[in-house]
């Protein structure tokens, strides 16, 4: 298991290539180019706002005002965590010509999507930031520090479900079908668009379940909700949790290794 | 030393999906590979317990027929794939030439796809930097090297990816078949690559149906057939048994093509109806019913049979130089027809012909016995004929054959239209229709060795 992540190591600047290639690729022949990363997640949030303050103004407490930017806090890591797993989903067999012919490690791959995401996720963020601004949020700095810690344990968790979804994906396909219903569910399952207090309590023993909801609290916590960040304990326990999903995600990607070749 | 150790290797690939056999995630997980829960009928055995070595710094040829495992071969030993049984060691890097430009992205720069395609090969970004401009010079690439590849040539394209590859400067260079597609040109100059890659001590094995890439480059050969190893050793004998094997089963799929076309609908005009004349005993006339060719098929448009059938020829045979009915020959081997006719009512005014085609259409040779001097001819019930030609001086090829018996004033008695195949082997390429004995001659200052003189 070391080994291989050593091994991974070795491959780094193939996989800064390759997201730097995924990033580039993705935007040639498009007119606004690069600009997609920032447009898309502002269009996003353009459909969420017109959907909750003009058709559903009465939804959400007042305590959530201004909603735009509530909604903003968790939809922009959602947008990379659920694109990411569509993907991931799909990358191996998409390159399946490249898993029969070339000898390299195939792990590789998922992980370029989810790092592409990040990329995509960190465009995002001077929106987020021209938001604050602009409602004149108030930020506390030690909160801010939190910030990359977050991102970094939903990296985590993101890479170690990409792995296993990568690979389980080559045997069943069903699962890339499977997936995109799965995340619409999960989307709604998490505190994104409600606050968790909104739900009742027998609901919110699930919610507690799902690590998306302490992640996406995290987020709002740290850049909607003044005061100090004091829900670090459930956050490490998230993060914890994560370091379990990677390590598993990795043996079964480690697994089924020898499987790909014959079966993209 | 041995590069390249390869023992009792089996792989069993699945006929069918994984489905049935990975029911629930459970058993995907826990199980793994289990192959051999699977019926023999599921499953295909790719190679059957392959074991051969490959000493360090030879070049080392694999040849086989389509599915004989080659490439299953070649894959094992680049690390892409496990055995299901036995062991494959590689010593030092492994490079292999499977397919050139895997892993290209259309849409960005030869350039980024060379770093790229580089560093899955296993460099390091460094290394790239410092062979970049050997590849893309390699690649004759320098003008377009900053255009996507997506607008390439398919030929730009595999210079690139082959410039890639060979740049990566393994111990060990596998290469699958990319000699094939390419111009001139290029095959040579990486015919070149390979040779220095001799020259500094390296390995390279060949899997190729180019037979003559062989006997010229490799130091060893294999014979892989039906996932076994035939034969082992020096590429000459190697080549030589294999190339008779093929031969073989040639004949076998000619001979099987034979009788068909000698009974699939024959079109007589003289009646208005179909004459199906069955050949003498088809059964015995297939010697190898279980090789797989498909019949040649180049004459089937104008093929067929036709005449009044006053006199009819029942049988033709194809006889060789060890006096057995077969279909091929040497060039320079003799050739003797052999028709069995039949007269229905005693004739007087009759002529046998003879013609060879080659697959352009082209009338090689054609001759029957009146233009041969016969003065009277006449057949009363049945009798043979044969038409025997010391030396089949043809060069190498497929040639179809006509056979008849007319009247005097051309009109057919039973006309039979490229009915019968042959085919002709020689060890040389020439090029024309015939091949007229020859010998070269040389004097003065003129030196040339090698060439066979006693012709």
């Amino acid at each position: 298991m070391l080994s291989s992540f050593r091994h991974l190591l070795r491959y780094r600047a193939l996989i800064q290539s390759l997201v730097a290639r995924e990033l580039k690729a993705r935007y040639r022949g498009s007119v606004l180019g690069f600009f997609w990363s920032f447009v898309n997640p502002l269009l996003l949030l353009l459909v969420y706002s017109f959907v909750f303050t003009v058709v559903l103004p009465d939804v959400h407490p007042a305590e959530l005002e201004p909603f735009a930017l509530f909604m903003f806090c968790g939809i922009l890591p959602w947008t990379w965590f659920s694109s990411s797993l569509l993907e991931a989903s799909n990358v191996l067999i998409a390159s399946g010509n490249l898993i029969r012919k070339v000898l390299f490690p195939a792990e590789v791959l998922p992980i370029v999507t989810v790092l592409a995401g990040l990329v995509h996720f960190c465009f995002g963020l001077p929106i987020l930031a021209a938001f604050l601004v602009y409602y004149n949020v108030p930020v506390v700095m030690t909160d801010l520090l939190w910030f990359p810690v977050v991102a970094l344990i939903q990296l985590v968790l993101t890479v170690g479900l990409a792995l296993l979804l990568s690979a389980l994906a080559v045997h069943f396909r069903d699962i890339r079908d499977l997936l995109a219903n799965l995340l619409t569910l999960w989307f709604f399952a998490t505190p994104i668009i409600y606050a968790l207090s909104q739900a009742p309590p027998s609901v919110r023993r699930f919610l507690n379940l799902n690590p998306f909801t302490h992640l996406a609290g995290a987020y709002q916590e740290v850049l909607f909700r003044g005061g100090p960040f004091t829900d670090w304990r459930r956050l490490l326990t998230v993060g914890a949790a994560s370091l379990v999903v990677l390590t598993i995600g990795y043996a079964v990607f480690d697994r089924l290794r020898d499987t790909f070749a014959e079966e993209v | 030393m041995n590069a390249i150790e390869v023992r009792g290797v089996r792989k069993t690939y699945r006929r069918y999906g994984r489905r049935k056999q990975f029911g629930t995630l459970k058993s995907a997980l826990l199980s793994g590979r289990g192959l051999r829960d699977l019926k023999p009928d599921e499953t295909l055995d790719a190679l059957k317990g392959v074991s051969f070595d490959v000493a360090a710094g030879r070049t080392f040829g694999v040849v086989g027929r389509n599915g004989s495992g080659k490439s299953t071969m070649l894959k094992l030993i680049a690390g892409i794939g496990k055995p299901t049984e036995g062991t494959v060691d590689v010593r030092g890097k492994v490079s292999a030439l499977i397919e050139l430009g895997a892993g290209f992205h259309p849409e960005i720069s030869g350039r980024e796809n060379v770093y790229i395609n580089g560093m899955m090969l296993g460099l390091t970004k460094r290394d790239v930097a410092a062979r970049f401009d050997n590849i893309v010079e390699f690649a004759e690439l320098q003008d377009f090297i900053d255009a996507p590849v997506k607008t390439y040539s398919s030929g730009m394209y595999m210079r690139l990816g082959f410039a890639v590859a060979i740049h990566v400067d393994p111990d060990v260079l596998l290469v699958d078949e990319v000699l094939a597609v390419g111009d001139e040109g290029f095959t040579h100059k990486c015919l070149d690559k390979f040779a220095e890659f001799r020259r500094r001590g390296r390995t390279v094995l060949l899997v190729t149906h180019s037979l003559d890439l062989v006997t010229r480059f490799c130091d060893e050969a294999l014979w892989l057939d039906a996932g076994v190893v035939r034969v082992q050793g020096d590429p000459r004998r190697v080549i030589d048994a294999y190339r008779l094997d093929v031969a073989k089963s040639e004949d076998a799929a000619l001979q099987r093509a034979a009788p068909d076309a000698a009974t699939s609908g024959i079109w007589d005009p003289g009646s208005g109806t179909r004459n199906f004349e069955p050949s003498p005993d088809p059964e015995s006339r297939i010697p190898n019913p279980g090789i797989p060719t498909d019949p040649p098929d180049m004459f089937r448009a104008i093929e067929g049979r036709w005449g009044s059938r006053e006199v009819e020829i029942i049988g033709v045979e194809l006889v060789g130089n060890d006096g057995r009915d077969t279909h091929l020959f040497q060039s320079g081997d003799p050739l003797e027809i052999r028709m069995r006719v039949r007269a229905n009512q005693p004739v007087s005014d009759l002529v046998f012909g003879v013609g060879i085609f080659n697959a352009e259409g082209v009338c090689c040779y054609g001759t029957n016995t009146r233009i041969d001097g016969a003065t009277t001819s006449a057949i009363n019930g049945s009798g043979e004929v044969r038409f025997a030609i010391d030396r089949l001086d043809l060069i190498d090829g497929t040639y179809k054959l006509d056979v008849a018996a007319h009247r005097e004033n051309g009109a057919p008695y039973d006309y039979h239209r490229l009915l019968y195949t042959i085919r002709v082997s020689s060890r040389l390429k020439e090029a024309g229709i015939f091949r007229p004995p020859h010998r070269w001659g040389f004097s003065g200052g003129v030196r040339v060795s090698g060439l066979d003189t006693s012709e």
